[in-house]
């Protein structure tokens, strides 16, 4: 094999390499319209945001790996529902911050067992699961919350906001945990049953696979990363709000798409989800800095996000 | 009876490599009219890479082919294939599971259009079925993914000589009795006697020798991706078949490797009642014992090692299950490998917990278990983290019962695991098969074949979900097996 084709080969291999070239270009051509203003900003806010997105869009892609039909639809409801009551529980004060993390796992756990029981035990398809879930935790947050916005503990909104030579630290924290959940999926009992049930349910059940139990760990994984997610977005932006959640609802599901993990489930890429967190947001403020209106901005976002899935997607088409 | 004058097909120089793998290596094949060709050989002998070759659902690297005299090589394909009147029955199935049976027969025929072609669809492929196998069951408005994997076959196999516009020519058929039961292949094969001599032209390969000696007028021999021999069906003797396929181990007789034939005594490791049994009889098996279950194809044998095996875990139950349980899939692409993962992945996976070190599954420790299976087993593959899919589909099986007796598993199930598998790795199985039993396993066994049973040491028969008749080793005959299937014995 010649040089060449080993490097096509290396990159043919490697889908996620994709979103990280998308990325640079994006980077590249709002930097050259700005005449080199700005460049390093963008970048930090550009870490920032994607690592809301990782958060979520990681639970998501364990969630879309275990197989068709399999996605997670109350995420933004979660992150709506742990905001709310995180910033309450925690009432400014720094030391109740662990209580709050607590509280916001426990809220993540409650929700992905109520996700896991609806689908399990009342046989409702997960779609529709967790799109109904959703409503009901929505709901929950309004009652509880009513609108309120109560500012986070002055600790947490630094930790959130902290940077180290403009790199965020919740970013590198993000990169960390991307990592584990990397070594998890590939390595551990619980990611290889993921990745089995992801391929085909009944061949993974009768190799032994606890399939039920994967798929409850999966949901609550999700809901628990959606908890999580919402606490640290309400100390990041100053307060947690009842819509705060909603562009995670389809940015955590094009995220891992973009990143190139198979909808078909079986497959999925870690580090691709980092690559099209960037890409994403980096698109938005392309345009933005283009002065592209609104619409014009939605339109473009959604073209893309198509022309990278199918780019990206057409080797595997074809296998 | 066979006259080979003018050809149908002429397949010169035909090769083809995957990677490293050289599956064809320049095939010569000629087809006559009104000829059946036997085609036979071992696993990845390259037989079925040949057939795609011919179907057009490959294009070879080199070599022509023509049909009727014209060369094709040019715009061979699919289409082109059929518009030739040549037709292929798959090994691996190629209906689509969500469909009837009727909508896959028109997926085939692009004419059957306009108002009513849903009946006219239907009587087609109703029509082929009761001609080829009478008395079947089949409706033509099934759900495919519903029907048992043997009835999958009929209606494959019966799609493929229904004719609308096309000719046909030309049928090949791969391994087409490998999920069939004895009365339901002899149907098939009298049809196929029928229509050779009507004019058309078969590709019949087989694992089952018996019928390629039984069905051919000329039989091929394919090893190592090239013909080895080729000479007329009557030239060839079982045993002279199997030493061109070159098997050395087939040297050695079925009786001297069957089974002991003891009733063990003990505790029982599996006693479990089929669901739809009237009587009293039960399924009962010891340590150390392999277990037969016989019977017409579909009628509740796979149901009852999925009932083992689903009530493997409990303990309150009515079957009871005294120790781990495996399984394997005799239907590999629904219940056996994970196309994604390589082979190495495929056979680990049912040790997974064992290989958990440090919460972590331990590489070395995964990489050792594969290679030694792959060398137990002997799994034709350079390489073990290739994808499971570049094996054959028998190698995919040795694959399967890797993992299955890798695995720490007392008990196997074995769900009709030697489709589409030939002689000489059926015989090297069946020797692990005796060797582990004798180590204290226990092995349950569905086969539709009934030259199998005799490495059993007891069997069960079934009908219509039930044990019908349960016969020690002793007294095990052909005979008496088809009769408890047809039930004409009490």
């Amino acid at each position: 094999m010649t040089s060449l084709g080993g490097v096509f080969y290396y990159l043919r291999t490697r889908a996620w390499i994709w979103s990280f070239v998308a990325t640079a270009m994006v980077w590249i051509a709002t930097i050259l319209f700005t005449g080199g203003h700005g460049g390093g900003q963008m970048l930090t806010a550009a870490l920032s945001f994607a690592t809301f997105t990782i958060i979520v869009g990681i639970g998501q892609m364990f969630v879309i790996t275990t197989g068709p039909g399999n996605v997670d639809l109350s995420i933004p409801a979660t992150m709506a529902l742990s905001g709310a009551i995180t910033t309450k529980i925690m009432d400014t004060q720094d030391g109740m911050i662990l209580t709050g993390f607590a509280v916001a796992l426990g809220v993540g756990l409650a929700v992905g067992l109520f996700n896991y029981g609806l689908i399990r035990l009342l046989r409702i398809p997960p779609i529709i699961a967790t799109l109904s879930a959703s409503f009901l935790v929505q709901s929950t947050a309004i009652a509880y919350g009513r609108g309120l916005r109560i500012k986070p503990p002055p600790a947490l909104a630094d930790f959130t906001t902290a940077e180290i030579g403009g790199i965020p630290i919740l970013s590198i924290c993000g990169v960390v945990f991307t990592i584990i959940m990397g070594v998890v999926l590939a390595r551990t009992f619980y990611g290889r049953s993921v990745l089995a049930v992801g391929q085909n349910m009944r061949a993974a059940w009768l190799a032994g696979i606890p399939v039920e139990r994967t798929r409850l760990v999966t949901y609550v994984l999700s809901a628990m990363l959606a908890g999580l997610s919402g606490l640290l977005l309400s100390g990041f932006s100053g307060g947690s709000s009842l819509n705060m959640g909603e562009e995670y609802l389809l940015a955590s599901i094009a995220v891992v798409v973009i990143g190139g993990t198979s909808v078909a489930g079986g497959r999925a890429n870690v580090p691709g989800i980092w690559g099209a967190a960037l890409f994403l947001y980096l698109l938005v403020t392309m345009l933005n800095t283009f002065g592209a209106s609104a619409g014009l901005r939605l339109i473009m976002t959604g073209v893309i996000i198509i022309a990278v899935i199918t780019v990206a997607g057409s080797g595997e088409q074809k296998r | 009876m066979t006259n080979t004058t003018e050809e149908i097909v002429n397949l010169a120089g035909v090769a083809k490599s995957y990677g490293a793998v050289r599956a064809l290596a320049g095939v010569d094949l000629v087809v006559g009219m009104g000829e059946c060709l036997g085609l036979v050989g071992h696993n990845g002998a390259g037989k079925s890479t040949l057939m795609g070759a011919l179907a057009g659902t490959l294009i070879p690297d080199r070599g022509s082919i023509a049909v009727g005299g014209v060369d094709l090589s040019e715009q061979y394909s699919v289409v082109v294939a059929h518009h030739h009147g040549i037709r292929c029955v798959f090994q691996e199935l190629s209906l689509c599971p969500n469909l009837t049976v009727a909508e896959n027969a028109r997926i085939f025929h692009r004419t059957l259009k306009g108002f009513g072609w849903k009946k006219r669809a239907a009587k087609l492929i109703q029509d082929k079925l009761d001609e080829i196998f009478p008395g079947h069951d089949i409706l033509a408005g099934d759900i495919v993914g519903d029907l048992p994997i043997g009835r999958r076959q009929m209606v494959e196999i019966a799609r493929a000589f229904t004719v609308t516009d096309a000719p046909l020519r030309l049928v090949i058929l791969d391994e087409p009795t490998s999920s069939l039961d004895a009365v339901t292949a002899e149907q098939l094969l009298g049809f196929v006697r029928r229509e050779v001599q009507s004019g058309l032209s078969v590709i019949l390969i087989s694992h089952m020798l018996g019928e390629v000696l039984g069905s051919s007028s000329r039989i091929v021999v394919m090893k190592d991706g090239g013909v080895v021999a080729a000479r007329a069906a009557g030239d060839f003797t079982r045993d002279s078949l199997v030493a061109a396929m070159g098997t050395v181990a087939a040297a050695k007789s079925e009786q001297q490797i069957s089974a002991t034939g003891f009733r063990k005594s003990g505790t029982a490791m599996i006693d479990a009642r089929p669901a739809a049994q009237m009587d009293a009889r039960k399924l009962i098996a010891h340590k150390g014992e392999i277990v037969g279950l016989a019977g017409l194809a579909g009628h509740g044998q796979t149901r009852m090692l999925l009932q083992i095996f689903a009530n493997a875990k409990k303990r309150y139950t009515e079957t009871k299950v005294a120790a781990p349980v495996a399984l394997i899939a005799g239907d590999r692409q629904s219940d056996g490998i994970f196309p994604l993962w390589s082979i190495a992945e495929n056979v680990t996976v049912g040790s997974l917990g064992r290989l958990v070190k440090n919460l972590l599954v331990d590489g070395t420790a995964s990489r050792a278990m594969a290679e030694s299976w792959q060398k137990r087993m002997r799994i034709k593959t350079p390489d073990m983290d290739h994808n499971i899919l570049s094996l054959s589909g028998g190698n995919q099986q040795k694959a399967l019962f890797a993992r299955a007796l890798g695995s720490d598993a007392e008990i196997v199930l074995m769900d009709d695991p030697m489709r589409g598998v030939d002689v000489g790795t059926k015989l090297e199985v069946y020797e692990q098969v005796k060797q582990e039993a004798q180590g204290g396993r226990t092995f349950l066994w569905y086969t539709t074949e009934i030259d199998e049973l005799s490495n059993c040491d007891h069997v069960y028969v079934f009908r219509n979900g039930q044990i019908v008749d349960d016969i020690p080793r002793a007294e095990l005959t052909e005979e008496r097996v088809l009769r408890a299937s047809f039930h004409e014995a009490a």
